[in-house]
């Protein structure tokens, strides 16, 4: 499972951020960081969360 | 159960659809929208596609074809009426649907502003078409009113002034939404706009809309008149739950839920028709007309209609963004402006802060500007029901 984020549409709201802070971190220049671009499968349903959450729709699952 | 219809085709009627699918739901399943386009994202509506820098396809909200969700699209046509003991639904053309789980999530509709007459230029926004017939007017060059300053009139007043139009913004409280945040913060909103060039009047009461046959200028009591060429109306919506009077279910400013999100037997409703009691809050009552609770509550809805037992309460932090300018206004959680609050990580007159509400002794609320991190740590801190003090400790060791 590869994550991919669209950086054109990212706006930064940190949703992401508030539902798997392994994975996604806003940091403070306001800026999105993916601290894991291959998350385990375990973080599957939280993945899927985030990307049903993203008010940009800017996350999507690969694989 | 065999046949679930889902009535409203937005956000939290698709997240619905999704989330029978996802959780095994094999029966019939039907959406029911009023509006004869598939589910769109709305908040673009204001910004990006207002200002011509989007276009449809690009709001769409499903990326991946409606096939696999094997839902039967009933777009187009609005419901009627509803029976629950007969457990019926009646659609504008007559068409008839029996259905045995029903979720309802018909949105809000936009308020009018009463007494004033029909007129070319004169606007509400709250569909696509609004958007894109509104778009087509600003091309011209027009002067626009907008009437109010809540999130909505605020966004489309800076999606003007990016187009590089006159804007007039009128309000009728003295700041923008101080009821909401507050005469301090009020004050930040009303200075952004200002030095955006609007000309934001705060305190005024719109009389009427005149014109012959088209806008020609608003009316304010007292005397004094805005010349303009379009009017945007953004003085809030109402929850469209009158097609369910007579239809067993009890309304009041939205459809009573319990904290389940369950109306009736058989009946759950999601997004800004849903008013329900927030556990996470003492159990006060809401209705949010926001973005993120529509796709929380379209899932949660869902799962409830599956459960025939007890389920768990729908129990969120509410979340609401706001992107104007260069600043992204957050909030999360509940405060009004005449609470408690305390400015903590930078300053109002940066435009980059964060201010924290407290209810008896607890963190109930945090808005922010341009401070997106520290939002989301502070809307995880109120889901864990963190005392005040905790939140300023917290905001003093990460200054």
């Amino acid at each position: 499972m590869k994550i991919v984020v669209d950086f054109d549409k990212c706006k930064s709201n940190a949703v992401c951020m508030g539902v798997a802070p392994e994975v996604f971190e806003v940091r403070d220049d306001n800026f999105l960081y993916l601290l894991q671009e291959e998350p385990g499968e375990d973080l599957r349903p939280k993945m899927e969360e985030a990307v049903r959450m993203c008010p940009t729709g800017a996350i999507s699952i690969v694989g | 159960m065999e046949h679930i219809a889902v009535v409203g085709a937005s956000l939290a009627g698709l997240r619905a659809v999704e989330t029978l699918r996802r959780e095994g739901f094999g029966g019939r399943l039907t959406l029911v929208g009023g509006e004869p386009h598939l589910p769109y994202d709305r908040p673009p509506l204001s910004k990006e596609l207002l200002a011509g820098s989007w276009q449809h396809e690009e709001i769409v909200l499903r990326k991946v074809p409606y096939d696999e969700l094997d839902v039967e699209l009933r777009l187009g046509v609005l419901a009627a009426a509803l029976d629950v003991g007969e457990r019926t639904l009646t659609l504008a053309d007559g068409t008839g649907l029996a259905w045995d789980g029903l979720v309802i999530a018909t949105g809000a509709t936009p308020r009018a502003l009463p007494g004033v007459p029909t007129l070319e230029g004169l606007f509400t926004l709250r569909t696509i078409d609004d958007c894109l017939a509104l778009r087509e007017r600003l091309d011209a060059g027009p002067r626009v009113c907008v009437i109010g300053a809540g999130f909505m009139g605020a966004e489309v007043a800076a999606t003007c002034r990016g187009r590089g139009l006159d804007v007039t913004v009128l309000e009728a409280l003295p700041q923008p939404m101080v009821r909401g945040v507050g005469a301090r913060l009020g004050e930040v909103l009303a200075d952004l706009h200002r030095d955006h060039g609007v000309d934001l009047r705060c305190g005024v009461t719109v009389e009427t809309i005149e014109g012959d046959g088209r806008v020609e200028q608003v009316q304010l009591a007292g005397g004094a008149t805005v010349a303009c060429d379009v009017v945007l109306v953004a003085i809030g919506v109402t929850p469209c739950a009158g097609w369910l009077e007579g239809s067993g279910l009890t309304l009041d400013d939205g459809i009573v839920c319990d904290e389940t999100l369950l109306a009736a037997p058989g009946v759950v409703a999601a997004g800004d028709v849903c008013r329900w009691p927030n556990p996470l809050f003492d159990g006060e009552s809401m209705r949010i007309e926001h973005w993120t609770n529509a796709a929380e509550q379209g899932v949660a809805a869902a799962q409830r209609l599956l459960r025939s037992g007890d389920a768990p309460a729908f129990a969120p932090v509410p979340f609401v963004w706001s992107d104007q300018y260069d600043v992204k206004i957050q909030s999360a959680g509940r405060f009004s402006g005449d609470g408690h609050m305390e400015v903590v990580h930078g300053t109002l007159g940066e435009r980059r802060f964060v201010a924290l509400f407290e209810r008896t002794g607890r963190l109930s609320g945090v808005l922010a500007f341009s401070q997106p991190r520290r939002l989301m740590q502070y809307r995880r801190m109120i889901a864990e029901r963190a005392t005040f003090a905790d939140a300023l400790a917290f905001a003093a060791e990460n200054g």
